[in-house]
């Protein structure tokens, strides 16, 4: 199919989603005229009716998302910045997520809650550059971090048709790349690994932009280790089975994931690995450090970040 | 006025006798729930709604079956008087599977959805966004329905509800905001809580605005009756404020406890003006009487038939967490 542009990949989603559903209505602010992108000719195409520039009112609009959804339509929810999603974990976290089991099952919430520019957008300082995935797979939230355009496509289709509330988390970093791709879009089941590149001697354990880091130095480390890339894709619920057959079959493993170090998800690979993978080697992460604040200096700001040369670091490390 | 189920118009006195069975169900549920609460066989208590009947009833009465309501903690009114079935209500505050929610949701999150009722909410102030949403789903629809959202007087210090006050009025959403002001939110008298007169504070968003006397389940019907029909025509959101007064604590716990912060002579005040009583005067003895017998036999069957139920299985505490059965992790793997 060509070049696919990661923010045009979850645009495209949500045309072709409304106009497959009609059930899908889009809140948010500035979502008219597309401020992030990831809404433009939205509202041209589907009208007022499906496409609702909110004030701001994070923690109102949220919930009204909830409600119409148990009301019978399908919304999606469009943050601008990854901290406001603190402002409204309340109504996603407290609520939307706990209809289902608390009425034992007597309501579906399909609200999708996307966030294209997560994570650091270099010089956006200390409330724009959290990438707070975590939080949400903690609470039990069907969590997805796309690495690549025709993920983000595949995952954010999925998204809008699950019955459940699903956050979609869309590196800030990755937006305005390209991938090429091959054949036709189609959704990515919520919940299943991407293996990026084949490895027999380290499993890399990478997600969002981390990824490419990591194929990045898979490639650049080729002649001295064979590094097998996994993206889960999908921060809750995990596809274990890929991971642990791919660190079974190579007996080591590292994570990469930027988001800060303390309760987070790479903790929890390395945890899980502890209890019931085979490695022979100790396990390492590399992440942001715990409990970290992105400084606005440009220089602090990346000296926060997870980068080529820590993943280089750990690989060496557990090789020895 | 004509009911919306397509019944024949009903005067003034059947809708008193309605009113009153409403109110009776409720304050027998509620006295019942009490006592079991206090002997631990409802468990994590409850927060009582007697006192405040007749806002309930009064709402409701204005509503049909297609309307939804979101609720708060002090719920079991609302659910009661939307129509859930009491039997299956009080098997959920005993646990069990037979309950409205299989037994997970408990006094906090009753919810009959079939009926309307999007659940009682364990946080203040959360219900209002969510009705507002059902109301703007109403809305887009075309459809001839409209959402309540309750809440208490403390609620109107939370943000969320002046949000949704604001996104309501703005976009003329079919939603009435009822607003059970008892006074206390928890122990903190209103007058130390909330700057400003709370209908302006509504009416200043532009919201259709009035206090009713929440002890009147007459006054309330009337009110609620009116608001919900501006809702059908068109004219937007309506914020109904029934000054009303609980005559329990604020939860069951604070009779255990006792917790005294109201003193008796108020307390007196407010239960001379029982809402109950002053609604049986509407009815005829006879009738009167009879819808006694009527709930009596009624709460003791919900009682017989909660206490037979079966308490789910520990294997299935996370069934229905997700609805597409997704499963999770257990906490402890060897």
């Amino acid at each position: 199919m060509g070049a696919l542009a990661y923010i045009t990949a979850l645009n495209q989603a949500l045309h072709d989603e409304m106009a497959r559903d009609d059930r899908v209505c889009v809140f948010g602010e500035d979502v008219r005229i597309g401020l992030t992108q990831t809404t433009k000719g939205l509202h041209e195409r589907f009208g007022d009716g499906r496409v609702v520039d909110t004030p701001l009112s994070e923690q109102a609009f949220t919930s009204l998302a909830t409600g119409a959804a148990m009301a019978g339509q399908r919304p999606v929810v469009e943050y601008q910045i990854p901290s406001l999603l603190y402002l409204v974990f309340e109504q996603i976290a407290n609520q939307a997520h706990k209809f289902s089991l608390m009425t034992g099952g007597q309501v579906e919430v399909p609200v999708t809650y996307l966030v294209p520019g997560s994570g650091s957008r270099s010089g956006m300082a200390g409330q724009h550059s959290d990438h707070p995935y975590s939080l949400f797979a903690h609470v039990g939230i069907k969590t997805v971090l796309p690495a690549t355009a025709s993920d983000a496509y595949g995952l954010l289709l999925s998204a809008l048709r699950d019955p459940d509330p699903v956050a979609v988390f869309a590196p800030s970093a990755l937006m305005g790349t390209v991938e090429e791709v091959t054949g036709e879009l189609g959704p990515v089941p919520l919940g299943s690994a991407r293996i990026h590149r084949a490895g027999e001697d380290v499993t890399v354990v990478a997600t969002g932009q981390c990824v490419h880091t990591a194929l990045a130095v898979a490639e650049a480390m080729a002649g001295e280790a064979s590094i097998e890339v996994v993206d889960p894709r999908t921060i809750y619920p995990v596809d274990w089975e890929t991971i642990r057959a791919s660190a079974g079959k190579t007996g080591r493993l590292v994570v990469i994931d930027d988001a800060n170090r303390m309760s987070g998800f790479a903790g929890e690979v390395l945890a899980t690995a502890a209890e019931q993978f085979d490695l022979v080697a100790p396990p390492r992460r590399v992440t942001r450090p715990d409990g970290a604040v992105i400084p606005y200096a440009l220089v602090l700001d990346q000296a926060l970040l997870p980068n080529g040369d820590q993943l280089t670091d750990a690989i060496r490390a557990v090789l020895k | 006025m004509t009911t919306r189920e397509g019944g024949p118009a009903m005067g003034a006195e059947s809708r008193a006798v309605r009113l009153y069975r409403t109110m009776r169900l409720i304050r027998e549920f509620e006295e019942r729930c009490l006592a079991m609460s206090l002997t631990g066989e409802i468990v994590g208590g409850i927060h009582p709604y007697i006192g405040q009947e007749a806002v309930a009833a009064g709402v409701c009465a204005a509503l049909t079956k297609d309307d939804v309501v979101a609720s708060t903690h002090r719920g079991h009114g609302h659910v009661l008087a939307k129509g859930a079935d009491p039997k299956r209500m009080l098997a959920e505050l005993l646990g069990t599977t037979d309950g409205l929610n299989r037994g997970r949701g408990g006094s906090m999150h009753a919810a009959d959805v079939g009926l309307g009722v999007y659940g009682a909410n364990g946080i203040v102030g959360a219900g209002a966004p969510i009705a507002a949403g059902a109301a703007w789903s109403f809305q887009q629809r075309g459809e001839d329905r409209v959402a309540v959202a309750f809440f208490g007087d403390g609620a109107l210090s939370q943000g969320v509800v002046l949000e949704a006050f604001n996104l309501a009025a703005l976009w003329r959403l079919p939603v009435v905001f009822v607003c059970e002001n008892n006074g206390y939110a928890t122990s903190l008298p209103v007058g130390r809580a909330l700057a400003g007169d709370p209908v302006e504070r509504a009416a200043a968003f532009g919201l259709a605005a009035r206090a009713v006397d929440g002890m009147d389940a007459e006054a309330v019907a009337d009110a609620a009756a009116q608001a919900v029909e501006r809702c059908r025509a068109g004219g937007g959101p309506a914020y109904l404020e029934c000054r009303t007064y609980r005559f329990h604590g604020h939860h069951s716990y604070e009779e255990q406890v006792a917790l005294n912060y109201r003193d008796d002579a108020e307390v007196g005040d407010w239960r001379a003006r029982d809402p109950l009583r002053t609604q049986s005067t509407r009815v005829d003895a006879a009738t009167v009487r009879t819808v006694d017998a009527e709930i009596t036999a009624l709460i003791d069957e919900a009682v017989e038939f909660a206490r037979a139920g079966r308490a789910p299985e520990p294997h299935e505490a996370l069934d229905h967490l997700y609805a597409d059965g997704t499963t999770t992790r257990p906490g402890v793997m060897i």
